[in-house]
């Protein structure tokens, strides 16, 4: 952790925002229906576009001359401060979807509660997050339900994706010394307050996906001091290759 | 991105004697009128749009592959979302374009079946690599620059819902264009190693690109109907040659080669000469033996397959929520 509160929580949710991002972008081309190809490569788009803006942010706010390629191509897995379930693979669709859903609901009441921010700039950076990240809640909202209550199949598959899921919810409510220093600045929630909302959105639409009632939760978190899973080196090595292996080269 | 360039030729209407509604229906188009979905047409007419449009839509989604192949690997963020965004709006154009079909009694399942069995063609370009990213500024720069060639004619296509889907797609598409170049001139005017980069992809995409034009004049059989028909403007040679005339001082710009030891400006003409193309690759790629072919179409293969259960439980679901629905009115 640096000794820059608002820089380590802008990286936190930056890299949540471009990893996520790049996991829908994986599937590009390879959706179950062309409106899906549209809509999740569209979703990608949004969130690399949040990434950004909350990355350049983090570099003026770090002051060390930082822009937005530099944080996103040029640390390595340690430094990265993404959740745990940004990083998991998109496995089925279902997994995508579920993994997608669980974030959206957290990240639309998070944008909303920060377009209030005492931080003009992160306010309006969520302001206008807010807009699309109601779409993005919808557009997996809609799918937890259709493939919970569609065939024996597709249930079966989202209570297994959920099931592998719900472990890494934990840590979008963990507040630790960033946190609590920005809430008490009035820059950013409790992240513990964010929960009540996103149980109640949670448990609505798995209900009326005729999917399994949320298990207690148990959690394994790490993300957002760098302790990641094995998955994030790849994704990594991948989305930095050309800054990697051509140094200082401009695109 | 894509464009026609398959040539695909069309279907004369030889069970149907030129009387009354053909004359007219001629009549229309001689006049420029739009021919609209309900109006009647000549069934060769519509099997030749069918086919025309499906290609170009099929192209549309195959060509989504071989560029969303560099956007986890984009070198910087606003390459990154620029490549999203243009790969997301070839999604959408395939989506209109099979809705043009549909205004031709076409079915979009029925098309995309036929592009998995590998019935139906698309663009042969496609079936080439994309191994650096350099190959994502050529494409859009060569690929989308003969796209637009060939395009900008479809606009005033006699059928009216192609003519205004392509309005749409040529806005798009000389926006992909314009992106395509600058990644070629951030290329050239950047290290050696990029510069290699760039003129390597210059190489490979060169000839490719002129053959995505189609045929020769003289070998492309039915053309002569499609202009009859208005559907085609200008032949496969003339746009060819607008595209090289246009192309080349550019490469120059940039300070590539173009890859034509026969490339000459020719004053006397006002146009660029060029070597003769070597249509035994065109034909060998148009036949299924091109270094991508078997990948791109596993590629959509899997991608159906795969997502089959997704499309059952939305069919599923959607019935099980009508019949509640009507269960509660009763």
């Amino acid at each position: 952790m640096s000794d820059n509160p608002l820089f380590d929580y802008l990286l936190r949710l930056g890299d949540t925002s471009l990893v996520l991002g790049h996991r829908l972008s994986e599937w590009c081309g390879h959706a179950p229906e062309l409106e899906e190809d549209v809509a999740l490569t569209n979703i990608a788009l949004d969130l690399v576009g949040h990434a950004r803006l909350l990355l350049s942010y983090a570099g003026e706010v770090e002051g060390k001359g930082r822009d937005e390629d530099a944080l996103a191509f040029l640390r390595d897995v340690y430094d990265y401060r993404n959740h745990l379930l940004a990083e998991q693979p998109n496995r089925d669709f279902g997994h995508t979807i579920a993994r997608q859903f669980l974030h959206d609901a957290w990240a639309l009441e998070l944008f909303e509660t920060l377009a209030g921010s005492a931080d003009e700039r992160l306010a309006g950076i969520a302001a206008k997050a807010v807009k699309e990240k109601r779409y993005h809640l919808r557009h997996s909202a809609e799918w937890v339900v259709r493939l919970g209550d569609g065939t024996e199949e597709s249930h079966a598959r989202m209570v297994d994706a959920f099931n592998r899921l719900w472990r890494f919810t934990a840590e979008m409510f963990e507040a630790d010394a960033v946190e609590q220093a920005l809430a008490a600045a009035g820059v950013a929630p409790d992240p513990a307050s964010l929960r009540p909302a996103w149980e109640a959105r949670v448990d609505a639409v798995l209900a009326e996906a005729t999917l399994p009632a949320r298990p207690a939760t148990i959690g394994t978190s790490g993300g957002r001091i760098g302790r990641h899973g094995e998955h994030l080196g790849y994704l990594l090595a991948e989305m930095q290759f050309l800054q990697r292996a051509y140094p200082n080269a401009a695109w | 991105m894509y464009t026609q360039g398959l040539d695909v030729g069309s279907d004369s209407d030889r069970t149907t004697a030129p009387t009354g509604p053909e004359e007219r229906f001629q009549a229309r188009v001689d006049a420029e009128e739009k021919i609209e979905p309900r109006d009647w047409m000549p069934d060769g007419y519509r099997r030749t749009l069918i086919r025309q449009i499906s290609q170009h839509a099929h192209s549309e989604i195959v060509g989504m592959l071989p560029e969303g192949n560099w956007i986890t690997r984009a070198p910087t963020l606003r390459r990154k979302v620029a490549l999203l965004a243009k790969v997301q709006d070839e999604g959408g154009h395939g989506l209109y374009l099979y809705s043009a079909a549909e205004t031709l009694g076409a079915s979009r399942g029925d098309l995309v079946a036929d592009l998995l069995n590998g019935k139906a063609k698309y663009s042969s370009i496609f079936n080439y690599p994309t191994l650096t990213w350099a190959d994502i500024g050529a494409i859009g720069w060569l690929v989308d620059g003969a796209a637009i060639m060939n395009q900008v004619p479809l606009c005033r296509c006699s059928y009216g819902p192609y003519a205004r889907a392509m309005v749409r797609i040529c806005r798009e598409e000389s926006f992909h264009q314009r992106q395509g170049y600058e990644i070629m001139l951030a290329l050239s005017r950047g290290s050696d190693a990029q510069k290699r980069m760039a003129q390597d992809a210059l190489d490979r995409w060169w000839w490719p690109s002129l053959m995505m034009f189609g045929p020769s004049d003289g070998q492309s059989a039915h053309s002569a109907q499609s202009m009859r028909w208005k559907i085609k403007r200008f032949s496969n040679d003339e746009l060819r040659q607008r595209f090289v005339d246009a192309t080349v001082p550019q490469a120059e710009f940039l300070g590539l080669t173009v890859p034509d030891p026969d490339l000459a400006f020719d004053e006397a003409t006002g146009h660029y000469r060029f070597g003769a193309i070597d249509w035994s690759e065109f034909e060998r790629v148009l036949k299924g033996d091109g270094p991508c072919n078997r990948e791109r179409l596993e590629a959509r293969r899997k991608a159906w397959d795969d997502g089959a259960w997704v499309r059952e439980a939305a069919l599923a679901h959607a019935k099980k929520k009508d019949a509640r629905a009507q269960a509660a009115a009763a």
